[in-house]
């Protein structure tokens, strides 16, 4: 290896990114999915939305009251959230009221982007136009947290009333509601009995919830990985004719070798060597590359996928959640065609009359 | 001249030596790399920071893909939203074409 050092430094080189890159995206959806199955297992058990039309609608006082007497409920709640577009950052918040309460009406807290986008902190003022036009202003009295960054970034909680007044929602109105089921095995009976009491509405369940995200985190890696296949399929080929224009020296040099008395399969296996070596190695140092591009360094190369158009994006740095299982994949999709792509020209050289391939 | 099969005259390395010294240095950053990853997995609160909030707030989304309402809000958008702004409307946001519908829309 050390006679053709640049070719090989150059496929090092060339492996090594392919395995980087085939790493990063499945390291940062595994993590993804990962993290939000840790966030979600905290969401409302069921959320029950009124449809009409097929189309989200509020929800009333009335529906809410004709889920309360349920068996299996611990505790319904209305949710009153929705969105505002704000033209100075060009960007959606999600307004919302915590509805166990802890704001002050007259103030707001913040989701950590949301602030950074506006440039705002607690004291400052914020002012949104109503439904009816005018203006309605809140002091900031805090900002959340930025460890929660994945699940807050574009919040804007507020208190009910001022709710209601911006957005004109009368009282006893709520966007949707969630209920609270605390035996897991009953979630099934009780979205049944859901539907059964309010026949207008959809009952969404957690696992629903964490199936919706996976989903979206598993399409889109794919859709990253699609054109990485083809990058993977030029690669492979690139291996293929590397082993197959097998240089004079190459061809002589195994010549030489059944000519002093190497047999086929003593050729194979020095070859299987090299090419099981290089492989090793790219397959480790790709891996490792990829593990702090995703986990150090929070994906730079990969974040603009999931970030599209958004202004508002959640600044979070994953948790690392590998398995076992991954790694073996990566490693048996890394290496494994390598080697089957120089082995091949490599065994049809091998078994050659020597003297014909020194010629 | 340095007679042969004296300690001297022996060479330092094998050829070999080099490529074995990477993938040992290759294998002992991965295994590092996967003790870091046990130990962050280790060090991760039970309880509080996100998980608290949503649970506090009964959130059902993730905050993660904030351009477009539909896809704020996977979980609860309906078959209509990434085309309601107008007849024969079009979905145009990035997270729209790399975001398949929650698959309760249709199953």
């Amino acid at each position: 290896m050390a006679r053709r050092k640049g070719r090989n430094l150059g496929l090092l080189a060339v492996y090594g990114g392919m395995v980087f890159l085939l790493a990063s995206v499945l390291f940062y959806s595994s993590a993804l999915k990962h993290e939000s199955r840790l966030l979600l297992a905290e969401a409302p058990e069921i959320v029950v939305q009124r449809m009409i039309a097929g189309r989200h609608a509020p929800v009333s006082g009335e529906h809410l009251r004709a889920l309360q007497g349920i068996r299996g409920l611990r505790g319904v709640e209305g949710r009153l959230w929705g969105y505002h577009y704000d033209p100075v950052v060009r960007a959606n918040y999600t307004l919302m009221v915590p509805p166990a309460g802890g704001v002050a009406q007259g103030t707001a807290i913040l989701g950590p982007a949301l602030a950074r986008a506006r440039g705002a902190g607690p004291g400052d003022v914020i002012s949104f136009r109503g439904h009816d036009g005018g203006l309605v202003s809140f002091r900031i009295a805090g900002i959340l947290p930025g460890d929660t960054a994945l699940a807050s970034a574009d919040l804007l909680l507020i208190e009910e009333t001022d709710f209601r007044t911006l957005f004109g929602i009368p009282p006893g109105e709520y966007t949707d509601l969630a209920l609270r089921i605390p035996n897991a095995r009953e979630v099934q009976t009780v979205a049944e009995k859901v539907l059964e009491r309010l026949p207008d509405s959809r009952a969404i369940l957690r696992e629903e919830m964490q199936r919706t995200y996976d989903a979206i985190f598993d399409w889109r890696s794919t859709l990253v990985l699609l054109p990485l296949s083809g990058a993977l399929l030029a690669f492979a080929i690139l291996a293929w004719e590397k082993a197959s224009g097998l240089s004079a020296d190459e061809r002589r040099e195994i010549g030489i070798l059944k000519a002093v008395g190497w047999e086929t399969r003593d050729v194979l296996r020095m070859k299987l060597w090299e090419g099981g070596l290089l492989s090793l190695l790219a397959f480790l140092f790709g891996t490792v590359a990829a593990y702090w591009h995703v986990f150090g360094l929070s994906a730079p190369l990969l974040a603009p996928v999931l970030q599209g158009w958004s202004v508002l994006y959640p600044d979070f740095r994953l948790t690392p959640a590998i398995e076992g299982g991954q790694l073996l994949a990566l490693f048996f999709l890394t290496v494994f065609p390598y080697l089957v792509a120089t082995l091949v020209p490599v065994w049809r050289a091998a078994v050659t009359d020597p003297d014909e391939v020194m010629r | 001249m340095v007679p042969a099969g004296t300690p001297q005259a022996r060479p330092g390395l094998r050829p070999g030596s080099p490529l074995l010294a990477l993938i040992l240095l290759g294998a002992v950053l991965l295994g590092l790399s996967l003790l870091h990853a046990g130990m962050s997995d280790a060090r991760r609160p039970e309880a509080g920071g996100g998980p608290a909030l949503v649970r506090h707030l009964a959130l059902s989304d993730l905050a993660i893909f904030t351009e477009a309402r539909y896809a704020r809000h996977p979980v609860t958008a309906d078959r209509f939203v990434a085309f309601q702004n107008h007849p024969m409307a079009l979905e145009h946001f990035p997270s729209g074409a790399l975001m398949r519908p929650p698959g309760h829309l249709y199953e």
